[in-house]
């Protein structure tokens, strides 16, 4: 028996009783979960307005695609909230990352002009090829949300997912010229500013916030649907800016653990 | 098997409450959530789906009069998984700060050392 079964065996020992109860309790959990979803309508005939829905939204929104016509104009409010999850976990995250170290304790070690572990050519090549169709793939995403799947919020994280492939195929070098962690954070503060301000424009224009006040265009088009459009293009930039601040903090700590 | 999504969604439910429960390592409990988190993810799509329903997506192909599956889960869908990644980077944050301050990241030591 080796040292780690032994461990093992200990902690699963430890973990008796405690797994027991846990045993108990989420086999009454499974038994009321599945009591409570056998009185769901049957699978396959849902019972909300689904038609009508996407009815309302195509002829009177012109957004062809229905559950982003959802999201940013029947359900925009909700859609503030939620971006403004993803604003504040970004912040949460970044303060929690940035607690008791020196401010410009990653810059410091960044300009110790000690390079990371060089990546492989091949990888570099690679990434270097693809963060340009990358770009391009996400700001189409973000842009034709209303008319096809996608949207802002897939368009931003493929967006950040460039900048994150543009830091694993040059390592630290490239991720400081690309990826300025004030430019990102100004890129997620100006997207959920704007979103906002596409709020306030409902009540300053219309007759509430939200209101979709733009001209809605021919159903179809790129220049379509009205604030649906503008307020994905927001949130796509806000996405960007947030998921590219929460890893740029987890890959600042790689850089501070590794090289201690 | 009408009702094979929504066991799917309470299986996910529960293996991953269970792989919280006896989680050796708090990445590992993280991921655990997440799991727990796409049952939901299941049971909203499942309450929404048609059979024999269109994505709801209108196209010149697809006419505003076909049968289509409730766009309002899946927006509620694409909240979920949003809200999944905010949860997941601030605990993977919180993670890094314990296994700073305790140098283990195991749940269990964590309990230990706080006495």
């Amino acid at each position: 028996m080796s040292a780690g079964a032994r461990t093992r065996a200990a902690a699963r020992a430890r973990l008796g009783p405690r797994t027991l109860l846990a045993a108990l309790a989420l086999a009454g959990l499974a038994a009321l979960v599945v009591w409570a979803v056998s009185e769901l309508t049957p699978f396959g005939t849902p019972s909300g307005p689904a038609n009508g829905v996407v009815k309302t939204l195509v002829f009177k929104r012109h957004a062809a695609n229905a559950v982003n016509g959802v999201t940013y104009d029947l359900r925009g409010l909700d859609t503030l909230g939620e971006e403004l999850i993803l604003f504040v976990a970004a912040l949460g995250s970044s303060v929690l990352l940035r607690h008791g170290r020196e401010s410009d304790e990653v810059e410091r070690k960044r300009a110790g002009n000690e390079p990371g572990p060089r990546t492989a050519d091949a990888l570099r090549a690679y990434g270097t090829a693809l963060v340009g169709p990358l770009v391009v793939l996400g700001v189409y995403v973000v842009t034709h949300g209303h008319l096809t799947p996608g949207g802002g919020f897939q368009g931003g994280v493929i967006l950040a997912a460039g900048l994150l492939l543009a830091y694993a195929a040059g390592q630290v070098v490239a991720l400081e010229r690309v990826e300025p962690t004030t430019l990102v954070e100004v890129t997620d503060a100006t997207g959920a500013m704007a979103y906002a301000l596409v709020a306030v424009g409902g009540l300053v224009f219309a007759s509430a916030a939200l209101y979709n006040f733009l001209p809605l265009g021919t159903t179809g088009q790129l220049l379509s649907s009205g604030t649906i459009l503008v307020l994905s293009c927001a949130v796509g930039v806000e996405v960007t800016g947030a998921v590219a601040l929460i890893l740029t903090e987890l890959l600042d700590q790689t850089l501070l653990v590794g090289r201690e | 098997m009408s009702v094979l999504p929504y066991l799917v969604a309470a299986w996910l439910l529960v293996i991953g409450l269970w792989g919280v429960i006896t989680s050796r390592h708090l990445v590992h409990m993280v991921l655990c959530l997440g799991v727990v988190q796409s049952s939901t993810y299941v049971l909203l799509l499942a309450v929404g789906y048609r059979t024999g329903g269109q994505a709801p997506i209108v196209s010149s192909s697809v006419p505003p009069s076909s049968p289509f599956v409730d766009p309002i889960v899946q927006a509620l869908t694409l909240t979920d998984v949003v809200v999944e990644a905010t949860v997941v980077a601030v605990l993977l944050a919180l993670t890094v700060q314990a296994h700073k301050r305790f140098g283990t990241a195991d749940p269990n030591a964590l309990g230990a050392l706080r006495g």
